[in-house]
């Protein structure tokens, strides 16, 4: 019953009407950006928080309005996906496989009601979801010594490669490389400076925001003007929607489904390491496996537009539950999420839900209320939505590099953070070229000097002895996680990789 | 091969690290573990995955054309310019220079490019600045 009151007390803090037009703000920019091919969550978020400081909003407000723009970009993937076989964002890729072809057989409004639908249902469970498990990792949490600590962040970075890595040595270099980012500036416990090389404005340290925007938005400009994604608007295509609302019979059909697929993809986004597009991944090939008797998947199987949906959407709110319950996200949009915490002055794990149980429990009615609107703005309103996909690359492209330099410059008014971000964006691209995960550069960036002060006071604690940190059940505990989800993907990883590609390619080639 | 060059440069960044690391300055008032440890312990991770990488390397990735990569320093330099014009020559002209750069090359016409140029610049001013109040780049205009 606890829960329930604190549920209450959560929509008494997201009920305000500045709140209220916030999260809808959030919902609609959230949806068109996930439209967007080019613009997905993570840069989506990125390109938005400073915009969010700079309103001088407090940190309930900051993260409903981010949080909408994710669940938002969420919903909105699927819409590029069905109309132009192209994913707004990666999540979205399997929606591609069944959604397309329903549109080429004129069903592209009842593929966007259902998977519109679908999205509600794998949302609305997981923040169900959310609410259950988070409390229930927090007393875990509690548990925590700097040492367990320390092994929590270990096996975050470890594990973030994932299953569907496909080169864990990249994902390692990539945390490496995030770790040593942020080790320059002054250090925290004896005030030296270090890898600053005299340079004043590095003194204290990089600003993870500058590296956010400039590894996952500038990056993105800089594929554009590589490839020069002229042809892959919808210039010129016609859109036809049809009829926008499901029949029920649809609607029935697809319900166990949904069910189904909101549960494993909430697991898939709470583990470490899963994510959407994994989440998604799974949804679509177990319902494959499940329910396609008659051949029908791939040919425009509305069940197949639910699944990875659903799927993606659930696992959108699974990867909340360990960013807010331990501090270790799990995703690149958690990840992002976590900066905002960080730079609100908000540590996010067990001691957020005692000390702010405002924050979190405001955050979660407000992923209710969030959902609610997005289920109404993307059934009628979808036409809207579909008209943003004509906006081409060559004008949106310039719009983000702009908007991004104009938040970095709005939050610190230096020139030399800008240079700092375009330094960022050239090394995204590079990176991304040679196929380095950049997720974990970001976590790496943001976690890098809790994970240090963990270290030293576990060992300070213990005279100098490093062996604390293996000396606790818990503390082995994850280090084993750690180890098997490290060492996992590289036998997993040749079975799972291949068939994602293979779908991924089928769907593009059409 | 790129991946083998990727991974000695990431040895040699490695090397770096540690050897900058190395250099930190000890405080005299220091706890158990310093501040040189655990960016040691980075750079072990750096090197040691570097070396991975180099020894087996991925299958090429698709490089761009020399034409492309042109394309994308143009830009960088257009993007630092811009960094470093901005407190000169205020927000609404740097932006409308550097968006119009940028839409001209991501293949838009003259004409277009201006009108995307100047729209950007505009719309962000009046969006940003005169809605919410964020403080942007002033010029001597004054804008």
């Amino acid at each position: 019953m606890e829960m329930l009151s604190n549920l209450g007390d959560g929509f008494v803090v997201a009920l305000t009407w500045q709140n209220i037009g916030l999260a809808l703000l959030g919902c609609f920019l959230g949806t068109i950006m996930g439209a967007l091919p080019g613009l997905g969550p993570s840069n989506g978020v990125a390109i938005l928080i400073p915009l969010a400081f700079t309103l001088g909003l407090g940190a309930t407000p900051s993260l409903i309005l981010l949080t909408s723009v994710y669940y938002g970009a969420m919903y909105g993937g699927r819409i590029s996906s069905i109309l132009l076989n192209i994913p707004g964002d990666e999540p979205a890729m399997m929606t591609c496989l069944d959604g397309y072809p329903m549109a080429q057989k004129g069903m592209a409004g009842q593929a966007l009601s259902i998977s519109g639908i679908a999205s509600f249902v794998g949302s609305f469970f997981a923040t169900w979801g959310l609410i259950l498990l988070a409390p229930q990792l927090v007393k875990i949490a509690l548990l925590f010594g700097p040492a367990e600590y320390f092994a929590l962040f270990a096996l975050a970075f470890m594990t973030l490669g994932g299953v569907s890595s496909t080169n864990q040595a990249k994902s390692a270099f990539a945390a490496a490389l995030g770790l040593g980012l942020a080790m320059i500036g002054v250090d925290t416990q004896t005030g030296v400076p270090r890898f600053t090389f005299g340079e004043v404005h590095l003194y204290d340290g990089l600003d993870f925001l500058v590296a956010i925007v400039g590894l996952f938005a500038l990056s993105e400009v800089f594929i554009f003007l590589e490839e020069r994604h002229g042809s892959a608007d919808g210039a010129g295509k016609k859109l036809n929607i049809g009829r926008l609302t499901p029949p029920m019979s649809m609607v029935k059909a697809c319900t166990p489904t949904m069910l189904r697929t909101s549960f494993l993809g909430f697991i898939a986004g709470v583990l470490p390491g899963a994510g959407a597009s994994l989440g998604s991944f799974i949804s679509y090939s177990m319902e494959k496996r499940l329910i396609d008797k008659d051949g029908t998947f791939g040919k425009g199987d509305p069940r197949g537009v639910a699944a990875p949906e659903a799927g993606n959407n659930a696992a959108a709110g699974g990867a909340l539950v360990p960013m807010l319950a331990l501090g270790v996200p799990g995703s690149g949009t958690t990840a992002v999420l976590l900066a905002v915490l960080l730079s609100l002055n908000i540590t996010p794990g067990p001691l957020l839900f005692q000390n702010n149980p405002d924050v979190v429990w405001g955050l979660i009615a407000a992923l209710f209320i969030a959902n609610f609107m997005l289920l109404l703005m993307n059934i009628p309103m979808v036409g809207l939505f579909t008209r943003v996909l004509l906006i081409p690359p060559r004008i949106l492209m310039p719009v983000v590099a702009m908007v991004s330099f104009v938040g970095i410059y709005g939050i610190s008014g230096s020139s030399f953070d800008l240079m700092v971000m375009i330094g960022f964006g050239v090394m995204g691209w590079l990176l991304r070229k040679f196929d380095v995960p950049l997720v974990p550069i970001i976590l790496g960036t943001l976690l890098g000097n809790a994970m240090e002060n963990n270290l030293r006071r576990a060992v300070t604690i213990d005279n100098g002895n490093w062996m604390t940190l293996f000396d606790s059940p818990l503390s082995l505990g994850l280090w084993t996680v750690a180890i098997i989800g490290f060492i996992l993907p590289l036998f997993l990883a040749r079975k799972v990789k291949p068939r994602m590609a293979k779908d991924d390619e089928g769907s593009l080639s059409d | 091969m790129s991946d083998r060059i990727f991974g000695v440069f990431g040895v040699l960044l490695a090397i770096g690290f540690a050897f900058a690391a190395l250099h930190i300055e000890e405080s005299f008032l220091s706890d158990a573990v310093g501040p040189k440890a655990f960016p040691l312990i980075i750079a072990v991770i750096l090197g040691l995955s570097s070396a991975v990488i180099a020894f087996k390397p991925d299958p090429e990735p698709a490089w761009p054309t020399f034409g492309r990569i042109a394309e994308i320093a143009a830009a960088v330099v257009v993007m630092m310019l811009y960094a470093q014009m901005l407190p000169v020559v205020g927000f609404v002209i740097a932006t409308a220079f550097a968006a119009a750069f940028l839409a001209w090359r991501l293949g838009s016409t003259i004409l277009a490019s201006v009108l995307t140029g100047v729209g950007t610049s505009v719309g962000i001013y009046v969006i940003f600045h005169l809605v919410l109040g964020l403080s942007l780049a002033r010029g001597p205009l004054g804008f």
